[in-house]
């Protein structure tokens, strides 16, 4: 029941939250999110970490019979700690909102804790049109919130979003659902169980798969988002609302990669094994392509959405790699890209509501005024620029000797396994990190050191509060501090935690991501490896038809 | 063939709903013309029980049919009993809406000569009447005269539907909608001519053996072919498909919005039905040996026929719905896309015909359904609302007008978002599970192209429907116009049931595809194919 819990405490939370006055909107989310959150929680110690590649907490009820459709969750060990992600970073949401929200404050927080729903559905769902409905889900809230809530061109911007993702995401339903006809020509069963439809989905012929995996990367390539279709990321995250570019960043874009890791590994083997240089080189192109377009940003909070763009390339090479390290890398990727760039969103909302800009141009040598801000800027900068000892150096590590290890000249050596990358592609690749270094350090030395810079009106101030902020009508935002108040520290602190712990200490995630990985692994291999003959059997009744 | 001469009688058992709404239709035209107002009052409720009559019969009477989806008949008919209701639920106050707000001001008297009550529910239920007729017929002549016992009081609806300054606009609608619908059934008058022509009977089953003797000895008739073609272009009219889309927009636009909502229920299932019935002559398997072998054999010409018509209409439809601003023409332009969606279903075909996942035209039942109650809803919220400080016309026109509608009337505006997001086909709304077996059906089918044709063009439809979303339920109130309630309180109990149904049907929507997929199914429990060229059921098989 736990994973039922997760889903529908937050959308018990968003009805209520609907329900109450608007004063209470805030405290009512928060208890939302610490609800999920201690339920999380307990899941991460109730788990059996021992077959942590089996769906645990499976429920399976029917649904629409006539069409196979079932409401079955279950979770394995990276669904459960995308789970913990998601509900770790809800309470960060509804704190760094807290003072930035000032009107409809019920449709805020009502649809940031449906989107909380939405988003633990997608990981726990084990049906594929119960993960469908989930992933597409996702869309509503954020639109809301984007469009509401944003800054100047919130419209625009919130329409680009939706109709990516959604244009992508039909396209997928195509390519699921044609694997599901598959199941059903080679066995004469309908069915979306995930588990089911692994088993058979690798017969498919190469051509097949090429097809599908095309039509699932359309969906959840957008989602990640990969080089040529990553557009409408930039846009949002500027002009979404910090708590929305901290679930954007920290969850939605995972949808994507969790989607591949899911879906398109085992349902397309072949091909995966086939393309994956092609992918790889697109995700390599954007790691390079997006760290010199931060380069030249004005707009902090702009770089830090091409910076995902760089990372999340990280994570999809790791990804097809497709050995151990690689995959293990990525999911953990993409773990601590959500709390470090979430961070960094948190941080760069906290100057806008002090300031009103984000450009560089305006801002700068902070550390003079603020303190504990920059701190915290220069220790989630470390973070994302894969500092080691900081979370970001493992999984980049990891991704990039997933890459390098991924090569045909190193199979017979220890490490290395048949693969189609290689030294090429991590070099590449490595160069990203060291643009990116460049690009984070640069923002960094110029708004946390440096001379002092601020805009007109804030110069002056004693130190406590500012000039424009009623211009706002940003009541609260008036009563802030310079520098940091207690609930924004509390807000920041356990991630700063979090990043330190997985940096240090990243074992125990590691070894508790190795049994969904070896599963995937070995599901991808013995798909890759299945021969026709067996396929030429399966074949005529489809013919027939 | 002497099915053809199969004589009423023995047909009765199939008519029972038909008969019920035929009855409540005269009591209806009997009493509105009362000379008292309360006694005409009657007119609405009196239509809302024969309807219920129908469904009711129809649901429990209806014997196993004799054509070629033999349970076809009490699934279409309880569906669009069940619509018809809401719709007339909806219709409140289309007629006399003027007469009776004189009258409530005190400044006239009940005149029983101005008033047209009568003739509007008499009309209405002679439409619904000729639409389940359509499910029941087995011969082209019976499938003309209901088309046509379905179209002919529609154009009457149209033009009485508004009155005063908009009468204009109506007279006007219904004008464009006689004259193109006179031309749409006259090439399918024509097409049937010709058919018989090429087949020598009218009877369906007659056709359909015909097509299999000649299908065996050199290919089907070429008259008969350009019948077929001809029989689904002018039918085509009928679900506003591409070629003969034109009129929709403007009728849509023109009529009152309860009227509006009729239309893009009442014909398009009419010809949803006739195109079954038709394109089933032409060979699906199952219908004639009932073996699980299954797939189409459409020939390549009407396949050719309805893929373009499909992928023209969808493109089409959603393309102009992109640059609309009235509501109401985005809902006509919608009205045609999704009547291309549902081409989809019927290039699948009926599949093996066991379950509605893979046969297209159980798909393309349980969608009509599943649009029409998300129509309706969009039109009852347009219907609901009156605009005080226009100018132009009392009802909504622009997207800008629904600004702020949750906020200002929660009801109506939560349900403008529900039902546009539905007819998006947004998870985990009705549209989603509509969508769904339409595009497992197709992929079943092999037609993997028009796949992503749906898909690209569900894509597009998102773009309209997403305004639609965001003015009531995003923008602020609209100051400069006013809306209030029309005071009809059946309206927004239409748009209430439609809602609900929106979000509840699609929770429970299990049933009504199963009850769907043994619609568009094959007779299961008559397998056994001894006798291939014997129908195995019917009581008009001697």
């Amino acid at each position: 029941m736990a994973l039922l819990a997760l889903i529908l405490v937050p959308l018990l939370f968003a009805g209520y939250v609907a329900l109450r006055p608007e004063r209470e909107a805030k405290s009512i989310a928060l208890w939302g999110t610490l609800g999920a959150l201690g339920i999380s929680a307990w899941t991460l110690f109730d788990f059996d970490w021992g077959q942590s590649g089996v769906f645990q907490y499976a429920e399976s009820f029917s649904w629409v019979d006539a069409i196979g459709l079932r409401l079955s969750v279950g979770a394995d060990s990276v669904s459960l700690m995308l789970i913990a992600l998601t509900a770790f970073l809800g309470p960060v949401c509804v704190l760094c909102s807290r003072t930035a929200i000032t009107h409809r404050q019920r449709t805020f927080y009502a649809w940031l804790l449906v989107l909380q729903a939405a988003m633990t559905g997608v990981f726990a769902a084990r049906d594929l049109v119960l993960f469908y409905v989930c992933f597409e889900f996702t869309l509503i809230p954020m639109w809301v919130l984007i469009n509401l809530y944003g800054s100047t061109n919130r419209k625009k911007a919130a329409t680009k979003f939706f109709l990516y993702t959604f244009t992508g995401s039909l396209i997928a339903l195509a390519g699921l659902v044609y694997v599901v006809w598959f199941k059903w020509s080679v066995s004469q069963q309908w069915t979306f169980d995930l588990y089911e439809l692994q088993r058979t989905a690798a017969r498919m012929s190469s051509a097949e798969q090429a097809w599908v995996l095309l039509a699932l990367l359309a969906g959840f390539a957008v989602k990640v988002p990969l080089f040529p279709v990553h557009t409408w990321l930039p846009l949002a995250h500027t002009e979404a609302p910090t708590a929305g570019s901290v679930i954007l960043a920290g969850v939605l874009l995972k949808l994507g990669t969790y989607g591949i890791f899911r879906f398109a590994l085992p349902f397309c083997p072949l091909a995966i094994g086939e393309y994956a240089p092609l992918i790889a080189g697109l995700s390599i192109v954007g790691i390079v392509y997006a760290g010199l377009v931060c380069w030249v940003q004005t707009d902090v909070k702009k770089l830090v959405a091409y910076s995902s763009v760089a990372h999340l390339g990280f994570c999809v090479l790791g990804m097809v790699a497709l050995n151990d390290t690689g995959i293990t890398g990525s999911i953990l990727y993409m773990i601590n890209h959500g709390l470090s760039t979430g961070a960094l969103f948190v941080l760069i909302g906290m100057i806008y509501e002090r300031y009103h800009t984000r450009s560089m141009d305006e801002l700068g040598g902070l550390a003079a005024r603020m303190p504990v801000w920059s701190s915290f800027m220069v220790f989630f900068t470390m973070a994302s620029v894969g500092l080691p000892g900081l979370n970001g150096f493992v999984s980049e590590f990891l991704c990039l000797l997933g890459a390098f290890q991924a090569s045909h000249e190193w199979a017979g050596t220890p490490g290395g396994t048949p693969g189609r990358l290689g030294f090429v592609y991590a070099a590449v690749a490595g160069t990203g990190m060291i643009v990116a270094a460049i690009y984070l350090l640069y923002m960094v030395g110029r708004v946390v050191f440096g001379p002092l810079v601020e805009p007109h009106g804030h110069g002056n101030g004693s130190g406590h509060g500012h000039g424009n902020g009623a211009a706002h009508g940003n009541g609260d935002a008036a009563a802030l501090p310079r520098d940091l108040n207690w609930r924004e520290i509390g807000t920041l602190l356990p991630l700063a935690i979090a990043c330190v712990g997985l940096g240090v200490y990243p074992s125990p995630v590691i070894q508790g991501l190795r049994g969904p990985v070896a599963t995937t692994v070995a599901v991808t291999k013995e798909g890759a490896a299945y021969k026709p003959p067996a396929r030429a059997d399966a074949k005529p009744p489809e013919v027939s038809r | 063939m002497i099915l053809g001469a199969a004589s009423i009688a023995e047909k009765i058992p199939f008519l029972w709903p038909e008969i019920a709404a035929f009855l409540a239709t005269c009591v209806v035209m009997v009493v509105g013309l009362s000379p008292n107002l309360g006694t005409r009052r009657l007119c609405a409720p009196i239509a809302g029980l024969g309807l219920v009559a129908a469904g009711v019969l129809a649901a429990f009477t209806t014997p196993e049919g004799t054509g070629p989806l033999p349970f076809l008949m009490p699934f279409a008919k309880v569906v669009l009993c069940g619509v018809g209701l809401v719709l007339l639920l909806l219709a409140s106050g289309v007629v006399d809406r003027d007469e009776e707000a004189v009258i409530a001001a005190g400044k006239a008297t009940f005149n029983p000569l101005r008033t047209n009550r009568a003739e509007f529910y008499a009309f209405f239920l002679f439409s619904l009447t000729g639409l389940m007729l359509c499910a029941s017929a087995d011969d082209l002549i019976w499938l003309f005269l209901a088309l046509e016992l379905t179209s002919l009081p529609t154009y009457i609806m149209v033009t009485m539907s508004r009155t005063g300054r908009d009468g204009a606009r109506s007279c006007e609608a219904g004008v464009k909608y006689f004259f193109l619908g006179a031309l749409g059934a006259a090439m399918f008058l024509y097409g049937f001519a010709l058919l018989y022509g090429g087949t020598g009977t009218t009877s369906l089953r007659g056709i359909e053996r015909a097509f299999v003797s000649q299908s065996g000895s050199g290919g089907i008739n070429s008259i008969a072919m350009v019948g077929m073609l001809l029989s689904i272009v002018g039918v085509g009219f009928k679900i506003a498909a591409v070629p003969m889309h034109l009129y929709t927009p403007d009728v849509y636009e023109g009529s009152a919005s309860p009227v509006a909502a009729f239309l893009a229920f009442v014909p398009k299932t009419a010809g949803f039905l006739a195109i079954i019935l038709l394109v089933s002559t032409m060979g699906w398997t199952f219908a004639r040996d009932g073996s699980a072998a299954g797939g189409h054999s459409l020939p390549q010409l009407v396949l050719l026929t309805l893929w373009v018509m499909a992928a023209l209409t969808m493109t089409v439809g959603n393309v102009l719905a992109l640059l609309q601003k009235s509501v109401r023409r985005i809902l006509a332009y919608s009205s045609i896309a999704h009547s291309g969606y549902m081409l989809v279903g019927v290039i699948a075909g009926p599949g093996d015909g066991t379950s509605i996942t893979r046969n297209g035209i159980a798909a393309v039942l349980f969608y009509l359904l599943c649009y029409g109650l998300m129509n309706v809803g969009a039109f009852a919220v347009l219907a609901c609302l009156d605009r005080k400080a226009g100018d132009d016309s009392p009802e909504l026109e622009t997207v800008d007008d629904l600004r702020g509608l949750c906020s200002s009337h929660p009801v109506l505006g939560w349900t403008m978002v529900v039902c546009a997001l539905g007819l998006m086909g947004f998870p985990p709304l009705l549209g989603f599970f509509a969508k769904v077996p339409l595009f497992t059906s197709a992929i079943a089918a092999g037609e993997i192209p028009l796949v992503i044709v749906l898909g690209l063009n569900s894509a597009i439809a998102a773009f309209y429907y997403l305004q639609l979303v965001a003015a009531p339920m995003l923008e602020a109130p609209d100051t400069t116009v006013r809306t209030e309630p029309t005071g009809h309180a059946a309206r927004p109990m239409a748009a209430l049931i439609s809602a609900a149904s929106v979000v509840g049907v699609a929770v429970a929507s299990g049933p009504l595809m199963e009850a769907g997929a043994k619609a568009g199914g094959k007779p299961v429990a008559k397998k056994p194919a001894e006798q291939p060229k014997r129908p195995p059921s019917g009581p008009s098989g001697h």
